[in-house]
């Protein structure tokens, strides 16, 4: 069977669709002859045009879904489309916080399984891959089942690139009520500011961990992120540890990116690290420790103290 | 309050993977602990049920019977465990074992079930919804923060920007972040108590869940193909001689980043 319907779920924020949902239209178009896209929201209508610019026809628009999480609304309301007829071969869906939700809540609905931490997709009839064990060995997976059939796709696995699509239909697709489980509620919502580029689409990064001591040192990586026109990341050891907010944390739990260059400071380069990293063009490491496995996957190794190298590094940058 | 955490024993994430090549699944043969990401789980359980007569109660689904991660956790304080161990789950993807674990804790009647946002091994993050839309519960995944008012659960939840407060009425499933709390370690005496608390141990069919509904065939999914990755070919390794940062300046000139 090929895969010729492809609904992709986009999620879209005040400033337009997520850059992950542009990657997964751009696939869809790629291995689909028929690609819509499922959102929700107050104002849908507004961001068709680009959603139909990456690939969709057509947008299935579930409307607000007010104050409620969107997982049991959104997911709701694919299934009464599905029930009702209209079904896709195959859904990708953002490895995101409600991507996640909408996934589990409708692989039970429909009772369909899901292949997760998908990175990437054959036009085979839907084989997909997968990194484990830190990104040290690929797995091709498939369904042997019936569709449709779900995948959760993971950031950074395809670059969004427009394809000149018309200005999609919109077709209304409102939730169905969903009773107990839809009695989440949204009291506050709270943003925590940022300077300089988005770490996801940031050209450079600059990285710090453990090594760094303490949080006041992380300030070094800012400036360092700055002078680079990049922005900074963290481990996740230092975000557990409350000296940066979550949204900074590179990994398996956190953000994968790609930068063209990635300068990891006290960072020790453990697999769940390197898995969200080591797709980066260049890498440059300094530890102190000539041991530390994020020199295996370092262009630059630099064994030195980051109280020294970091600091001269601001300086000479600041002089030139 | 009856507080359900939620916890996997899996193999030693300090020992390098390896898949069976019979089956290709992950290879669960050797001893099996409590994930790290469940700690934090077990921990909020008892601080969000420490008053008289509420209970942690651990449900855990795992091979050959195994207890050693269970009694890690009841060591921590939780009162009692379910574990259902069958031959017929081995090879259960995310949705089976989502369905097991919601029968195993139907049995609990708890007020709220705690899971981690993602296992260590498997790292799917489709089990919270997936046990809660089985239960017929509201959920919140990404919990940084829970309290408990009255009969609702207040979360603050992980977002890109930053975070939310969302609340919803119990029962509710809440799937909770490393960091959450800080998890407290076993004392001599909880390890010993430990050893004598109840651990129920159930198969799919006492739950009334259908064995072609589990294991590898309700799976529904296969893996096909197995390679190794090439390795990113390590650079140059050079000990700082107070020229570390020159060296930096060059190769980012060479980048033209600079
Ligand atoms: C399920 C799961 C998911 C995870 N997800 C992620 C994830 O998304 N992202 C992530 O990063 N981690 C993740 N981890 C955690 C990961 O396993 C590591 O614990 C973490 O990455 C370590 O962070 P670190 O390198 O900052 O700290 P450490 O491992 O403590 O390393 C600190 C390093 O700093 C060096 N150092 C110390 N002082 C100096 C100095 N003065 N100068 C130079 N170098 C110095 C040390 O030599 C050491 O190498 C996950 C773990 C699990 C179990
Ligand atoms: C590398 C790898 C990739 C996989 N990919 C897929 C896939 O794409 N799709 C798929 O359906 N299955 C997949 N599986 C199988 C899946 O991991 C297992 O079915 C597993 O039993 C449940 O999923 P999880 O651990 O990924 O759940 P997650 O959703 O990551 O787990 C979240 C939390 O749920 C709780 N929990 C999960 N499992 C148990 C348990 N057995 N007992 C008690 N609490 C538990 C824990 O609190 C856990 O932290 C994969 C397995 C591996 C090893």
């Amino acid at each position: 069977m090929s895969l010729d319907t492809i609904w992709v779920l986009a999620e879209v924020g005040e400033s337009g669709p997520s850059t992950l949902s542009l990657e997964l239209l751009t696939e869809a178009r790629k291995i689909g002859s028929s690609v819509a896209a499922v959102t929700w929201g107050p104002n849908t209508a507004e961001h068709a045009v680009a959603l139909g610019e990456y690939g969709a026809a057509k947008v299935y628009d579930v409307g607000d879904v007010g104050e409620t999480l969107p997982g049991v609304p959104v997911a709701a309301a694919i299934a009464a489309l599905v029930e009702g007829g209209d079904k896709p071969d195959a859904l990708l869906i953002p490895a995101s916080y409600d991507g996640r939700d909408v996934a589990g809540r409708l692989s039970v609905r429909l009772d369909r399984p899901v292949l997760t931490n998908v990175v990437g997709l054959s036009d085979d009839g839907g084989s997909s891959q997968h990194m484990l064990f830190g990104g040290t060995t690929a797995v091709t997976a498939r369904f042997t089942g019936e569709g449709p059939f779900i995948y959760v796709v993971r950031a950074k696995s395809f670059a969004a690139e427009p394809g000149g699509g018309a200005t999609p239909e919109v077709v209304s697709a409102p939730a169905p009520d969903a009773g107990a489980s839809g009695a989440t509620k949204v009291t506050a919502r709270h943003v925590e500011e940022r300077s300089g580029p988005k770490l996801d689409e940031a050209s450079v990064i600059v990285s710090g961990g453990r090594g760094l001591g303490s949080a006041e040192k992380y300030e070094m990586i800012e400036e360092l992120a700055n002078l680079l026109h990049g922005a900074a990341g963290a481990s996740r050891a230092i975000v557990d540890a409350g000296w940066v907010p979550y949204a900074r944390q590179v990994g398996q739990t956190g953000k994968t990116v790609k930068p063209n260059l990635y300068i990891a400071c006290g960072i020790s380069g453990a697999t769940q690290h390197l898995v969200g990293m080591k797709g980066s063009k260049h890498i440059v490491a300094i530890n102190k420790d000539q041991d530390a496995p994020i020199f295996s996957v370092a262009d630059l190794g630099i064994v030195g103290d980051v109280h020294k190298v970091v600091p001269a590094l601001i300086e000479k940058l600041k002089g030139s | 309050m009856n507080v359900v955490v939620c916890v996997k024993q899996i193999p030693d994430p300090a020992a390098p993977g390896a898949l069976d090549p019979s089956t290709n699944t992950l290879d669960r043969s050797g001893k099996l602990i409590l994930d790290d990401s469940d700690a934090y789980g077990v921990e909020m359980g008892l601080q969000l049920a420490a008053g008289d007569g509420d209970e942690v109660i651990l449900v855990s689904m795992a091979p050959n019977g195994e207890t050693s991660g269970l009694r890690t956790a009841l060591a921590m304080g939780a009162a009692r465990a379910i574990l259902v161990s069958d031959d017929a789950l081995g090879g259960s993807d995310a949705l089976g074992t989502a369905k097991v674990l919601a029968a195993a804790i139907k049995r609990a009647e708890p007020d709220l079930v705690l899971t981690a946002t993602e296992s260590t091994d498997g790292y799917t993050g489709t089990i919270p919804a997936q046990v809660a839309e089985f239960l017929g519960l509201p959920s919140i995944t990404f919990a940084k923060k829970i309290a408990i008012d009255g009969g609702a659960v207040k979360v603050e939840r992980q977002t890109e920007a930053g975070f939310d407060e969302v609340e919803c009425p119990l029962p509710a499933v809440v799937s909770v972040t490393a960091g959450v709390v800080e998890p407290r370690y076993p004392s001599f005496k909880g390890i010993m108590a430990a050893k004598s608390k109840p651990v129920d141990v159930l198969s799919a069919s006492d739950l009334g869940v259908g064995t072609d509904q589990v294991g590898a065939t309700g799976a529904r999914q296969e893996i096909t193909d197995v390679s190794k990755v090439e390795e990113r070919g390590g650079g140059e390794i050079v000990v700082d001689e107070g020229d570390g940062a020159d060296r930096v300046l060059a190769f980012l000139q060479e980048l033209k980043v600079i």
